[in-house]
């Protein structure tokens, strides 16, 4: 099983000193949609940062039996691994059907790059239909409402074909519908690709997440399906108590200090596993 | 997969803009470069004098770097502010070769120059193949685009960017000049390369040969606009833009966006090269003074303040400061060099779309009446 997925070993990342990501292990399984939670600091976007040969690390990373590290960004993103940021970043200036041109187009020679786009290639036809936006393939991307913007990226990443997606809180800032929907399509992504999402937002991870690994200061707390994971002691002291004492809250758990949600240190225990665990098992 | 995404239904009216008939969508760039082909080549040299058509032609000189500055800048968002280096390499491989040219035809081995300030009397060893014309007119457009693609290649692969990027342009482009000036005996130093006779057999003084170089120019600078512009609107141009916006995002879909912008940054400067040979005949000199700082300063202006995203915009800004340059720097001799950098800051600073983006500026402005959706920039050819 190991030489399949993404196999993380003793994975380390340095700035200055200060020990971003402390020798993390992770195995993620084809087809898994797993979540990376954790407070503010824990790690999360710098694990994936490094993952993607953002910033220099130690240790190993391999995906489907290749080593990643010492491989520049691009090289890594063609072997099947995208990525999306915690700001929307697309080409504002381009239009959907440009975007998703781009994303499908990495492996294209030097004629096709200077000839004019003569038909939509089918992954983007296929995309636009998949995220929704084939009525705004003619806009710019720039006018697109947030959620929209959110979709683009993924669209993006499904046309550029990668197996491994690695999306860093694609609901922030979403509506109620829009979270629902967009969980929805990462469902329907996993499955046949391996998909990877950090998330805040408790009620989208009890909903959608297949297998969660908890990660505090840089190393991996604790790992298992969600209902393992509540029900893990260090896990309710760190992360998981404070969001449970305000899981009747829809909106995202705050961003800056877990710790402050009025009341959550006191019921370090009251984690409702039973009821959210079953809608994660029944995916 | 059949399912999609959709608690927003997607406005498709909406993302369509009606166009003002598909023929006239169709025809209008076609349309506008046969006119710009008739008054270039058909009308200017009927109206204007022989003096006036010499001046046009070094505008237009300009105009063929400002072609790669909208390229290079315009759309690949490089500062290229040392053009001057790739117009000066261009233009003294051809001034090289001429002053050869006409050495051999007067029965000497030494250009003139050589023969006042030369020490060894013998040529240098890099004049040499200067003398063969193909290899000559090879290099104006060879040499400038090796020398950036191997700046290229260190200064992107480091992810050297910005203002970074613009100075040591600029720095570069004020070693060239102040190395040419310190070659006296071999590069002519400060006095440049000029007097030159004859091109490639031709009498440059004949009023009839004047024109034929000017006819070269304007033809060098439609097909130049032509290959441009479909860069532009090739899935290359989407990219270079891509690039320009967001570069990280394009190096996590797959592509090496140093290779992206070194093809444009080299083609610019082969565009660069070219002019600068171009120049050699039609103004009859090249010298330290016209490929420093100062003009590659001038060499972006133009594209600035026309609108370096815009091809056409880039190209009549260019010829029209160079014409104001001409003009105004011969009654104010003093206040142009001031004028040249406000022109820049102005441009640069409040119409970063150029006069080109002026008229789509003022519409945007009159149809926004109170509530302002975040406006979609365009960016046309």
């Amino acid at each position: 099983m190991n030489g399949d997925g993404l196999t993380v070993r003793d994975l380390r990342v340095t700035f200055d000193g200060f020990t971003a990501v402390d020798g993390v292990d992770l195995d993620i399984r084809p087809g898994d949609l797993r979540f990376l939670i954790g407070p503010n600091g824990a790690g999360k976007t710098t694990l994936v940062d490094a993952i993607t040969g953002l910033v220099p690390s130690t240790g190993s990373v391999r995906f489907e039996g290749r080593e990643l590290r010492g491989r520049p960004v691009h090289r890594i993103a063609r072997l099947g691994i995208g990525r999306t940021f915690q700001t929307a970043t697309v080409f504002e200036e381009l239009t959907v059907l440009q975007n998703l041109d781009i994303a499908a187009g990495a492996g294209r020679g030097p004629l096709t790059l200077l000839r004019r786009r003569k038909e939509v290639p089918e992954p983007v036809t296929r995309a636009l239909e998949t995220t929704g936006l084939t009525g705004l393939r003619d806009r710019p991307a720039g006018a697109l409402a947030h959620g929209q913007k959110q979709w683009l990226e993924i669209g993006m990443l499904l046309v550029q074909d990668v197996r491994l997606l690695l999306l860093d809180e694609p609901v922030a800032g979403m509506s109620h519908d829009e979270r629902e929907a967009t969980g929805e399509l990462l469902r329907r992504v996993s499955g046949e690709r391996t998909v990877v999402v950090i998330e805040h937002d408790m009620d989208f991870v009890r909903s959608f997440a297949r297998s969660v690994t908890v990660l505090h200061a840089g190393r991996v707390l604790s790992e298992g399906s969600v209902a393992d994971v509540q029900a893990d002691a260090r896990v309710q002291e760190v992360y998981l108590g404070s969001a449970a004492g305000s899981g009747s809250v829809p909106g995202s758990v705050p961003d800056s200090v877990p710790g402050s949600v009025p009341g959550s240190g006191s019921v370090p225990g009251g984690v409702p596993a039973t009821a959210t665990a079953t809608v994660a098992e029944g995916a | 997969m059949t399912t999609t995404l959709s608690p927003s239904p997607p406005s498709a009216g909406a993302a369509r803009k009606p166009a003002g008939g598909p023929l006239a969508a169709r025809f209008r760039v076609p349309g506008a470069f046969v006119l710009g082909a008739v008054l270039l080549v058909g009308v200017a040299p009927l109206v204007l004098s022989d003096f006036r058509l010499s001046l046009l032609a070094k505008y237009l000189c300009y105009a063929i770097v400002a072609v790669g500055v909208s390229l290079a800048w315009g759309r690949g968002g490089l500062l290229v502010l040392g053009q001057g280096v790739f117009f000066g390499l261009g233009g003294y491989a051809m001034a090289m070769h001429l002053k050869l040219a006409d050495a051999a035809a007067a029965g000497s081995t030494l250009p003139d120059f050589m023969q006042l300030y030369g020490t060894s009397g013998a040529l240098p060893w890099w004049w040499a193949p200067f003398a063969h014309p193909a290899f000559a007119l090879a290099m104006t457009v060879l040499l400038p685009m090796a020398v950036a693609a191997l700046l290229g290649l260190c200064v992107f692969r480091r992810r050297v960017k910005g203002a970074y990027f613009a100075i040591l342009s600029q720095a570069l482009a004020a070693a060239l000049s102040i190395w040419l000036i310190g070659q006296q005996a071999t590069t002519g130093g400060t006095n440049g390369l000029t007097d030159f006779q004859g091109f490639f057999g031709y009498d440059l003084d004949d009023p009839v040969n004047q024109r034929m170089v000017y006819f070269v120019i304007a033809a060098v600078l439609l097909l130049l606009m032509a290959a441009v512009r479909q860069l532009f609107v090739s899935r290359y141009g989407e990219l270079l833009v891509a690039v320009r916006d967001a570069e990280e995002r394009v190096r996590f879909l797959g592509y090496d966006p140093a290779a992206v912008k070194l093809v444009a940054y080299v083609g610019a400067a082969g565009m660069a090269g070219l002019a600068g040979a171009l120049f050699v005949p039609a103004v009859g000199i090249i010298s330290p003074a016209l490929i420093g700082i100062v003009p590659s300063i001038g060499f972006v202006i133009g594209a600035a303040v026309g609108g370096r995203a815009s091809l056409l915009g880039a190209v009549l800004g260019a010829i029209a400061v160079a014409w104001a340059q001409s003009t105004l720097s011969d009654a104010f001799p003093a206040a142009w060099t001031y004028l040249q950098g406000l022109l820049f800051v102005v441009a640069v600073g409040f119409l970063p779309g150029g006069l080109a983006s002026l008229a789509s500026a003022v519409r945007a402005r009159r149809a926004r009446p109170r509530t302002t959706p975040p406006a979609p920039t365009g960016g046309t050819a």
